[in-house]
């Protein structure tokens, strides 16, 4: 090498300021995106809830505390035990919406669906967040013939995969072809919620808290 | 890959206009193959893509040239991917701010924008070469290049596979969309296609500009 050789000082330095810089960049922009997206995420949320359980019009946010389900305020921060009461216009019960994480083919699957206890079945399912392989697992939320699965599906003894054009049971739905491995992390993820939330959700949740901000829609 | 020498008569505005066409980054160079398959089953997808490659080229290219002197040829590489993967990191937040919808069909595509070699491939062969000024102005090019190819795709998948065009329907109820050309082998297929008529303008192009050199040396 006719230039002279920089120390490897020179190097680890040079490679350390890149690195700094860039880490107050990243953060900078996250701390400046972080409210809009969070903001973003919780509306998203929201409409997933409307659309999981049909004729829902009003909904409130429902926390297991270790024996019974608490009423907890809009802005609180959701946990592993948060779920979603929907009720109809006169504030009378529907259902339930529960939302469940869990690995999919790529990345973690974030499923959130529609359960009634009275029917004890599944009345719509929705994808918050998948990074499945575009064209075939994405197809969990995007082949409309498979979210129909949900519409109608009993939960019992539990929620089954069979091969697409199968489905003969009310507990069974077709995989979708080229993506089992998304379609059964669909499945198992609720069936795994379920098994969880059965025993503690009552067939009835609690009343509607009164004056409902949340007459939007 | 033709890149000129610096200092020579390339004018800035050439280094710009380039990478529109006679060294279109897709259609010549056949770089950025990836986004270029995957997003462009709709115009907007294509659009949002090729916009976000447009940002973090320009942006990278840009301080690639300014910073040039100042890092050593032996982590060049490394510190190139460190200033693309910020920018990259940058845009990926924004469009989650911004945009959810769209950044929701783009998916993984955007942090993958890292690995385009459009990109990295420019600042290697260009931007570490050049003044900023040219840098900026090559980088502009190529990425409008870039971003008129992922239109031109994604319309074209988007109104045969789906009879519309930016989501609005062109043929009403009776057009069948051919489905084949929203799936990965449309891709395929409608850039084999583009990449034949590209060659095909160039080929009569330049028998065109032979045939006005062989009129005028018969004339003179």
């Amino acid at each position: 090498m006719r230039e002279q050789e920089p120390s490897s000082t020179t190097l680890i330095a040079a490679l350390s300021i890149a690195g700094f810089l860039s880490g107050i960049i990243i953060i900078a922009v996250y701390l400046a995106t972080f409210d809009t997206i969070a903001e973003n995420k919780a509306r998203e949320l929201r409409e997933a809830v409307f659309r999981v359980l049909p004729g829902v019009t009003r909904m409130q946010k429902l926390r297991f505390d270790g024996e019974a389900l608490v009423v907890m305020p809009d802005d609180a921060k959701d946990d592993e035990n948060t779920i979603y009461g929907g009720y109809d216009d006169a504030g009378r019960f529907i259902g339930y919406a529960i939302a469940n994480g869990g690995p999919g083919f790529q990345d973690t699957i974030r499923v959130l669906y529609g359960y009634q206890p009275v029917g004890r079945k599944v009345v719509g399912m929705w994808i918050l967040e998948s990074r499945e392989t575009p064209g075939l697992g994405d197809k969990i939320y995007k082949d409309a013939a498979f979210v129909a699965n949900f519409d109608d599906l009993a939960i019992d003894p539990q929620i089954v995969t069979v091969k697409k054009g199968t489905k003969s049971a009310a507990n069974e739905i077709d995989a979708i072809t080229g993506a089992t491995i998304s379609s059964k992390a669909v499945v198992r993820i609720m069936n795994e919620a379920h098994a969880v939330w059965d025993q503690r959700l009552p067939s009835l949740a609690p009343r509607l808290k009164p004056q409902q901000p949340e007459s939007e829609k | 890959m033709a890149s000129s020498k610096p200092g020579s008569k390339h004018s800035a505005y050439e280094e710009m206009i380039k990478g529109l066409w006679r060294d279109n980054p897709v259609f010549v160079q056949v770089l950025g193959m990836c986004p270029m398959l995957a997003v462009t089953n709709s115009a907007i997808n294509a659009i949002a893509m090729g916009l976000a490659t447009f940002f973090v080229l320009v942006g990278s290219s840009f301080l690639v040239s300014s910073l040039k002197q100042w890092i050593p040829r032996q982590v060049r590489i490394s510190v190139y991917i460190v200033i693309i993967a910020t920018f990259v990191t940058v845009v990926d937040y924004v469009l989650l701010a911004m945009v959810p919808a769209i950044h929701k069909e783009l998916g993984a595509f955007i942090p993958l924008i890292v690995a385009n070699c459009l990109i990295l491939g420019r600042q290697e062969a260009f931007a570490s070469k050049h003044t900023v000024k040219f840098a900026v102005m090559d980088a502009i090019g190529m990425a409008a290049g870039f971003l008129l190819a992922m239109f031109a795709l994604g319309s074209v998948r988007e109104i045969l596979g789906e009879g519309k065009l930016f989501g609005l329907s062109l043929f009403g109820d009776n057009f069948e969309p051919w489905v084949i050309m929203i799936l990965p082998p449309g891709g395929f297929i409608t850039l084999g296609l583009l990449l034949l008529l590209f060659n095909w303008v160039t080929e009569r192009k330049q028998a065109f500009i032979a045939q006005v050199a062989e009129a005028e040396r018969s004339k003179a």
